[in-house]
């Protein structure tokens, strides 16, 4: 127990890390896309999907898990590309509203196709399962599941952080997100920053599928909707044009949400989306700009 | 060594034709000043040499061949360097990053020799290698830009008013680099409002009213002011 008079344990903590891990994952693939094409993706949570369905398949099939993960990544990372070349590509020169509304579209069009071929049952994806048991670690009893997620998600974060500051494509990449213009004028290739980010984005996609698939193991043409949601209201209460705030904003819902919904009786927790989602309205209306983003920031109002 | 040839070029956005069959050409070693007031055209014409503006007619060649309808990147890789109006430096990149950014357009796989050609140029850009560019002087960040520019090794240099909003003596420097840059063999195209500088220093000068050429100056007619003047308000 860390704090007696609330139900918060050791465990309860690590599943909320656990989940802001995943969630700043989310957001760090929602923010990288954003980053350079200015587009929020609200297909996120249905390549997300794509890939538990190709991990319940996998499961199916009888595949070893190593390889139903590489299945998994590899539906998630065709159909990023597919979206990019199909869908962003060719809209790229449109203002902003135009691809926003496209990427509902294709989000629409997702999740109809699982509907119509996996049916409103879905799958189930129980091969990962077992990593729900408890570690012992002297005498506190932490799923697996939560320790896997943590590092997994530190792990990806440090690395794309290497990948940003110490190559010359994160370079390009970072220079894009400020002015794309001027890295063009540069020699920065448009399609190749577009392109990385996509993928990188998709990876994402990929990882949150796989930890998630260890929660949920019945996979429907929802899955990952509702966490997409949420995590878009975490990435807008970061700061949506900053990666980092944007990152610590999906952690800090994810976090929050893992928390409340460890410790809050279930007949309280049931109201934890109103909870929030009004929080969130809260911060928009004092921040505009963002919780973790400096002050001042310039949000023009008409 | 390549040459940059403009040939009656014409740049239309809407209904208002910013550029209208311009002719010139810059030869390497060579500085060429574009001159005249504002609106006659002569941004339009380095974006549309840049591939970032739309060319409704003429063409743009590097060495005899054509470059129009490519992307700016593309151009960019093939040797044209542009130092963009306002000098577009990363602020919250550093001076060594920005650098870095530069190489993005290089021909050849290298170090970063063109890093430390940046440095011998602009010592001060050394000085300040690890800090964020935005906290750089105005004369600081056009160094740079400058510098930025050439890491990529260009045979070509488009500069969009590298002295706006300049003090007198960092011109200065600006305007000596300009020289020194265009003796190791580079073609130089210098667009500027500094008319009388920009004569004095330049190889040839046009002066562009209303997106075409009115007058072509020499080095000698700097001191002609009543020239310089007739030419901005015919």
């Amino acid at each position: 127990m860390i704090l007696g008079f609330l139900n918060l344990t050791w465990p309860v903590f690590a599943d909320a890390l656990a989940l802001g891990g995943i969630y700043a994952l989310m957001a760090v693939g929602i923010g990288l896309v954003f980053g350079v094409l200015r587009l929020v993706n609200f297909a996120y949570g249905q390549l997300i999907m794509a890939g538990a369905f190709a991990l319940a398949y996998g499961a199916q099939w009888g595949l070893p898990n190593w390889v139903s993960i590489l299945f998994c990544f590899g539906v998630v990372l065709a159909l990023s590309v597919l979206m990019d070349r199909l869908v962003f590509r060719p809209l790229r020169t449109h203002s902003p509203a135009v691809m926003l509304v496209a990427t509902f579209a294709v989000a629409f069009l997702l999740q109809n196709i699982a509907l119509l071929a996996f049916g409103s049952l879905g799958k189930t994806a129980g091969a990962l399962a077992q990593l729900q048991a408890p570690w012992d670690i002297g005498g506190v009893f932490i799923r697996k599941i939560a320790i896997i997620a943590i590092t997994t998600a530190a792990g990806c974060l440090a690395l794309l952080q290497l990948l940003l500051t110490r190559t010359p494509v994160g370079l390009h990449m970072r220079a894009a997100a400020m002015d794309f213009r001027t890295a063009r004028i540069l020699g920065v290739r448009a399609n190749r920053v577009i392109g990385v980010a996509v993928l990188l984005s998709g990876l994402l996609a990929a990882v949150s599928a796989v930890l998630l698939t260890v929660e949920q193991t019945q996979v429907t043409y929802t899955f990952a909707l509702p966490e997409t949601i949420v995590v878009l209201a975490g990435v807008v209460v970061g700061g949506l044009n900053r990666p980092v705030p944007a990152t610590l904003g999906g952690f800090a819902i994810g976090f929050a949400y893992g928390l409340l919904g460890g410790i809050l009786p279930t007949n309280q927790s049931q109201y934890l989306n109103s909870f929030i989602f009004a929080a969130v309205i809260v911060v928009l209306l004092v921040r505009p700009s963002g919780l973790f983003t400096r002050a001042g920031g310039s949000v023009e109002r008409v | 060594m390549t040459q940059l040839a403009v040939e009656k070029l014409s740049v239309r956005y809407g209904a208002v034709e910013a550029v209208r069959g311009l002719s010139l050409e810059v030869r390497p070693g060579e500085i060429v000043g574009l001159i005249g007031p504002n609106g006659a055209g002569k941004s339009s014409t380095l974006q549309a040499i840049m591939g970032s503006a739309p060319v409704t007619g003429g063409d743009v060649k590097l060495d005899g061949r054509s470059i129009v309808g490519r992307r700016p990147e593309d151009v960019a890789r093939r040797g044209v360097a542009l130092v963009p109006e306002g000098r577009r430096i990363f602020g919250e990149l550093t001076v060594e990053e920005n650098l870095r950014l530069g190489l993005a357009a290089r021909r050849k796989r290298g170090n970063g020799a063109g890093i430390i050609r940046a440095y011998d140029l602009f010592p001060v850009l050394l000085e300040s290698r690890s800090r964020h560019a935005g906290f750089l002087s105005g004369g600081q960040q056009q160094q740079l830009a400058i510098g930025r520019a050439l890491a990529a090794d260009p045979d070509v240099l488009l500069l969009d008013e590298p002295s706006l909003g300049l003090a007198p003596k960092i011109v200065d420097v600006v305007f000596g680099a300009l020289r020194q840059i265009s003796d190791s063999g580079l073609a130089v195209l210098l667009v500027e409002q500094r008319a009388q500088r920009t004569v004095a220093l330049a190889d040839r000068s046009y002066v562009l009213a209303n997106g075409e050429l009115r007058l072509t100056l020499g080095p000698d007619d700097a001191g002609d002011t009543d020239r310089l003047v007739a030419a901005y308000l015919a």
